[in-house]
């Protein structure tokens, strides 16, 4: 069962930065708002694109 | 005495079937399920009946309180459509109009976000197989979410063994004062409100997709008029023994580390309720008007009231129940909640409430609907869109899709527990600590003389004239360490059951 312990951290990158000394506030608030950016990015690409028809027909029966 | 946790979750995914002429969510559900069961080499040779679920020992009707009150409406049981027992001990099937998974039984709750996780693999993976079945422009879509936002809602209910000596009236105390409040962290988030007379902020955003829908404080029903604390009295186990707690308030999460909380911390509370090691009651003057409160309440400071005068927020009431916790597990120990896994939930929880408490979104890498909420804030700051706008909707439900090319769960960042190859294998191999071991190995090795098979018990036809059943109405024993040697020394179900009959399992 020894390998079922850890429980894991966030990605590597952040890991390493804690460890090392702290950026300046400022810094740490872009590298955060790169981030969304790129996430930002990537939701303009996979979202459903025509989002109105989407949720209209997104309709589920009531279940359990 | 606390009886060991345990666990399992039951989740009733939303499916969509675009590019359908006629979309009917039953066959969509069927056709998915079968098409992964042909793609996995699950489904029945030709001329042979497929291993059926056994419903002889289903008892949905049952009420914990003993007698069903007036006007109360029994769940019914579906028999005739797709229902399938998965080589990892868990349960396929079509349940009302949606596709539903039941993970094998687990022994902690890191065990049961590996189970959960393979569960969503295996949709990923019966939505591939049905796309290889359908007419080109159509394709299958499941969402693990728990609401369309027309007031239809479908659960994600969660599994406790607990002792059948502690009153069913403790049960109800502590449960409900840890339901209405641990929606903080495991709130899966959702868009607007479906029920009328609250309202929402400005935002029109809450933290639970289930709040909405919960009605009553304690009841049979699972369809309508739904219950904080359900007392579905039907244990799949030594019914002298146990009972199973049947939890249907909770929201399915994507967020391995909600999951890992939510069932962690509830598995915990009733052990503390099964030793009566709960320093004190909470008690909500009106649960239903906390819950909806609570989900309301994205300041996570507002007073809830109590029965005694006094007041309480979530948070509040999450710290007095980790302390608790802490206690408990200190004095008791953690051998039957999990042992190493429930310490690792006492610090996350705690991490959690700390984080909760100073700044929400430090957490958007491990609580949903906070993950969620940064999605929306941020698409909607990026494109100045209201918060009507229908970008924002669809944004959420698309947080739930499980096709990995279009999950936005899978792109938000968030923490794992688990690995991903561990959820991979634990697509087709059963957890070792449970009785889904027996359950699982028989159907790996033995499918072509298991006829039927349910969580206690399974069915062979071995060509001797009579059906023969072995039952297991031991949650804890059929493991790697009861069973597992046999296995490996039998060539046959005739082996295995000779095997069985001789150690009088």
């Amino acid at each position: 069962m020894a390998e079922r312990e850890q429980i894991r951290k966030p990605a590597p990158a952040n890991r390493e930065q804690s460890v090392e000394e702290a950026p300046p506030a400022s810094e740490r608030g872009s590298d955060i708002k790169a981030q969304l950016d790129d996430l930002l990015d990537e939701i303009d690409e996979v979202l459903e694109t025509n989002a109105e028809d989407f949720v209209k027909s997104y309709i589920q029966k009531g279940g359990e | 005495m606390a009886v060991p946790k345990t666990l399992g979750l039951e989740t009733e995914y939303g499916i969509v079937h675009r590019g359908a002429p006629e979309p009917n969510p039953i066959s969509a559900s069927s056709l998915l399920i079968n098409a992964y069961l042909i793609a996995t080499h699950q489904a029945p040779e030709p001329g042979r009946a497929a291993v059926g679920w056994d419903f002889t020992d289903e008892t949905p009707g049952n009420d914990a309180r003993g007698g069903a009150p007036a006007g109360s409406l029994a769940p019914e049981i579906e028999t005739h459509l797709v229902n399938a027992v998965l080589t990892n001990g868990a349960r396929y099937y079509v349940d009302h109009a949606h596709p539903e998974l039941s993970t094998p039984e687990c022994a902690d709750a890191r065990s049961v976000v590996v189970y959960d996780r393979a569960a969503e693999l295996i949709a990923a993976r019966s939505m591939e197989a049905a796309q290889m079945l359908l007419p080109p422009g159509e394709e299958i879509v499941v969402y693990k979410n728990n609401s369309d936002g027309k007031g239809n809602s479908y659960g994600c209910h969660e599994n406790y063994l607990v002792s059948r000596a502690v009153p069913f009236s403790r049960i109800v105390t502590h449960a409900t004062a840890h339901f209405v409040t641990r929606q903080i962290f495991c709130g899966a988030g959702k868009m607007g409100s479906e029920t009328s007379g609250m309202r929402l902020d400005e935002a029109g955003y809450q933290i639970s997709q289930r709040a909405d829908f919960i009605e009553e404080e304690v009841g049979l029903e699972t369809t309508l008029k739904r219950p904080i604390v359900n007392t579905r009295d039907e244990p799949h186990a030594d019914a002298a023994k146990y009972r199973r707690l049947h939890v249907i308030v909770g929201d399915a999460n994507m967020s391995q580390v909600a999951t890992f909380l939510k069932v962690g911390t509830t598995a915990l509370v009733m052990a503390m309720t099964e030793d009566d090691a709960v320093p004190r009651e909470i008690r909500f003057t009106t649960p239903v008007a906390a819950l909806r409160q609570v989900s309301r309440d994205l300041s996570l400071r507002e007073p809830l009231e109590l029965v005694d005068g006094s007041t309480i927020t979530a948070l509040g009431a999450q710290w007095e129940l980790l302390a608790a916790a802490r206690a408990y597990v200190e004095t008791r120990g953690a051998d039957l909640v999990g042992g190493d896994v429930a310490h690792q939930v006492l610090d996350r929880w705690e991490a959690v409430l700390g984080g909760l408490e100073r700044d929400p979104t430090s957490l958007a890498a491990q609580i949903d609907w906070v993950a969620k909420l940064r999605l929306l804030e941020g698409f909607r700051s990026r494109h100045g869109l209201d918060w009507e706008d229908a970008r924002l909707r669809a944004l959420d439900i698309q947080y739930h899709d499980l096709r990995p090319a279009k999950s936005l769960a899978a792109r938000a960042g968030l923490e794992t527990v688990v690995d991903e190859a561990e959820a991979e294998r634990a697509m087709t191999e059963p957890p070792p600590d449970t009785r889904a071991f027996f359950r699982g190995r028989c159907l790996q090795r033995f499918a072509a003389e298991v006829v039927a098979a349910n969580w206690d018990s399974i069915v062979f036809d071995v060509g001797e004239g009579s059906l023969r059943r072995v039952s297991m109405t031991e949650p804890t024993r059929g493991t790697v360490a009861h069973v597992g040697t046999m296995f490996d020394e039998c060539g046959s179900a005739i082996d295995l059951l000779r095997r069985l009959g001789a150690a009088g399992a």
